[in-house]
């Protein structure tokens, strides 16, 4: 089996911004995690917490002229300094090393070119094989990610395909060179629920198959269930609570996960007035962060004290892992009363 | 392909029917064309004459017909009334190499041009590169064609000449270039009635063209698959080369096929005053001068150009666009 203990990324104070017109805007701060040769890491939150930006980061995909990196942050593959890197340098890295399928298999491929035409172009950049090699490859991707008749099939263009389909062609070509981190960033959002277990499915047997670690970007907390090893839970760019999934699901620390675990539907729940739970009032935005907690105004716990004018550290919480809140749930810290004073809607 | 091709001109054939049923009534609606050829002095006699020799005392629907029936045969045999001695045909015929001098150099300058300046433009995106091109594109369409001819010919007959041996710009006129057709044509003459035309046309053309397709590219490059492309690996000069421009080729090709027919007929500007005897030219001088053959000759034909130009454009579409090949 796959040895998880090495650490094949390490992201170390991440903090990426960007130039606007109205001023720099960090979207990503201070963010840290590892990614161990093998293993699922779950980035799980809601739309604009960071969790697409982090992964572009990573791929140093981010347009170069309005990026900003924080000076402490690092992003190191194996013991190459990513934001480092130059351009050239970075070109052998994205699809050889590190690769990427995108959340919408309709418009990710290129609408002009086949199938084949696509798979060919990555094996080109970082493989010595010839023509024929390289078109057997595609063939024999195409049979791995199970699309049938695969000789056919490299000779289609994307509109031929369904999106289930094309999302097997993205996973065929990002893991064609047989990277060691494939980042899948919501890859199931835009297909069926019939389509998304098997993609899933694909994708973890094929990450078997390759060795490959898979940082898997995803709102969709049952796809974290199924899929991730570890999860790390974001919220407004910072990372508020982290740990291997078993424990994240069952002991929930931050107010925030426990609110996002509440908010998925359950069979055979009874919930009063038959409403989805849901989390009251939306991410903060980037220009209007408040001085304290992130999660403050939506919190069903804040103090209205220092929940306001404090911002959390992320600390090693009571289930002795790292957690974002001055009162972690389930600690011995005696949590304020409930005041619901959090925006509503 | 060619039941692609086929099937589209069957779907003109009414669209062409009607082109010149507005013709031909527009030519009628605006006088009597026997009394607009004899001129005031005519008697009833004469007049009642011509319209017998010219068939316009038919009826309109039989008029319609028989000129539909000289159209699909190719005759054009008809005599020019303002050019003695001439068919339409001649006067056609000989119009055409003149346009085509001017606007095929036009047309292929100005498109490879913008495309370069565009992409260069998009790929400094919001930067002063960018900015700068843009100003130049907004100035360049926003001062008048007329400005440019004036200016073009000032300069153009003020620019020193190498004594006697050459002249770079020549103002006004023209010269066939091929021996075969015309004796003692000399290409040098040729490109020295052509040059100053066809750069003021490009330069025309360049201010809108740069803009719509810089347009183009900004879309396209922020489209999800040059994500994908770059993901893979590919250098950004690839992805723009390849990735992009091929996807951009389809409203490129959109946009130079439908500059065609306007390449043949609206050049004429260019031609009125570089005196070029073009179609346009052509056309002009046939309208002022009533001569009601040629023009409806003309404007019989240029239908059939805007036609094919349409035509093409929708193959060239399949070519470049795969999605289209299937409906």
């Amino acid at each position: 089996m796959t040895d998880k203990t090495e650490p094949i990324l390490r992201v170390q104070h991440l903090s990426t911004s960007f130039k606007t017109d109205r001023g720099l805007v960090t979207a990503v701060d201070d963010v840290c995690f590892e990614v161990m040769a093998g293993e699922t890491l779950g980035i799980v939150g809601e739309s604009g917490c960071g969790k697409t930006v982090t992964s572009k980061s990573v791929m140093r995909l981010l347009p170069e002229h309005i990026t900003r990196y924080g000076k402490q942050s690092k992003i190191l593959y194996k013991d190459f300094d990513i934001l480092a890197a130059g351009e050239g340098e970075m070109r052998n890295v994205r699809g050889d090393k590190i690769a990427m399928i995108f959340q919408e298999p309709m418009t990710a491929l290129n609408p002009v070119f086949t199938i084949g035409w696509q798979i060919n172009e990555a094996l080109k950049y970082h493989t010595k094989l010839n023509k024929r090699e390289r078109r057997d490859r595609a063939v024999e991707m195409l049979r791995l990610v199970e699309i049938p008749n695969p000789e056919q099939r490299i000779k289609e263009y994307p509109h031929q395909l369904s999106g289930g389909m094309r999302q097997r062609v993205m996973i065929a070509i990002a893991l064609c060179c047989e990277p060691d981190i494939l980042i899948a960033d919501e890859p199931t959002t835009a297909l069926d629920v019939t389509i998304q277990a098997q993609i899933l499915d694909l994708m973890n047997g094929l990450k078997e198959k390759f060795n490959t670690a898979i940082m898997l970007i995803t709102h969709d907390l049952g796809v974290v269930a199924t899929v991730c090893d570890r999860v790390m839970v974001m919220y407004a760019g910072r990372v508020i609570e982290s740990g291997p999934v078993h424990d994240i699901f069952h002991n929930p620390q931050h107010p925030y996960t426990q609110a996002l675990l509440g908010s998925i539907p359950k069979r055979g729940r009874k919930v009063q007035g038959a409403m989805l739970p849901t989390i009251p009032g939306i991410v903060p935005s980037l220009w209007e962060l408040p001085d304290g907690c992130r999660f403050e105004a939506r919190c069903p716990y804040t103090d209205a004290q220092r929940c306001v004018h404090e911002e959390p550290e992320l600390a090693p919480g009571p289930d002795n892992r790292p957690v974002r809140c001055h009162y972690p749930i389930g600690s011995e810290k005696e949590r304020p009363a409930k005041l619901t004073t959090g925006v509503t809607g | 392909m060619w039941a692609f091709i086929v099937r589209k001109l069957l779907y003109y054939i009414p669209v062409y029917l009607g082109i010149i049923l507005i013709l031909m009534g527009a030519l009628r609606i605006k006088g009597d064309p026997a009394y607009a050829y004899l001129g005031k002095n005519a008697t009833q006699q004469q007049l009642e004459l011509l319209r017998q020799q010219m068939g316009l005392d038919d009826p309109f629907l039989i008029q319609y017909v028989k000129y539909l029936g000289k159209i699909a045969t190719l005759d054009f045999e008809e005599e020019s009334w303002a050019q003695d001695g001439r068919s339409v045909r001649d006067i056609l015929i000989r119009s055409i190499p003149p346009s085509l001098s001017i606007t095929v150099p036009t047309l292929f300058a100005s498109v490879c041009i913008s495309i370069v300046i565009a992409l260069i433009s998009a790929y400094f995106r919001g930067r002063a590169v960018d900015q700068i091109l843009m100003v130049l594109a907004v100035l360049g369409m926003s001062i008048s064609y007329l400005v440019y001819i004036i200016f073009g010919q000032f300069f153009g007959a003020g620019l020193p000449q190498i004594k006697g041996v050459y002249t770079p710009f020549a103002v006004k006129g023209y010269e066939p270039w091929m021996p075969l057709l015309s004796e003692g044509a000399n290409p040098i003459n040729w490109v020295t009635y052509c040059l100053l035309p066809v750069i003021i046309g490009v330069i025309v053309a360049m201010g809108y063209d740069t803009r719509f397709y810089r347009a183009v590219m900004v879309e396209e490059s922020s489209r999800d698959y040059i994500t994908t492309a770059l993901a893979k690996g590919a250098s950004k000069r690839k992805v723009m080369f390849v990735h992009m421009l091929k996807n951009a080729m389809i409203p490129i090709i959109t946009r130079v096929m439908t500059t065609l027919p306007f390449l043949i007929t609206g050049a004429i500007l260019i031609e009125i005053y570089f005196i070029i005897p073009g179609m346009g030219f052509q056309l002009i001088n046939a309208i002022r001068a009533n001569d009601f053959p040629v023009v409806q000759g003309f404007v019989a034909v240029f239908a059939v150009i805007f036609i094919i130009s349409v035509i093409l454009t929708d193959v060239l579409y399949a070519i470049v666009d795969p999605r289209i090949r299937l409906s």
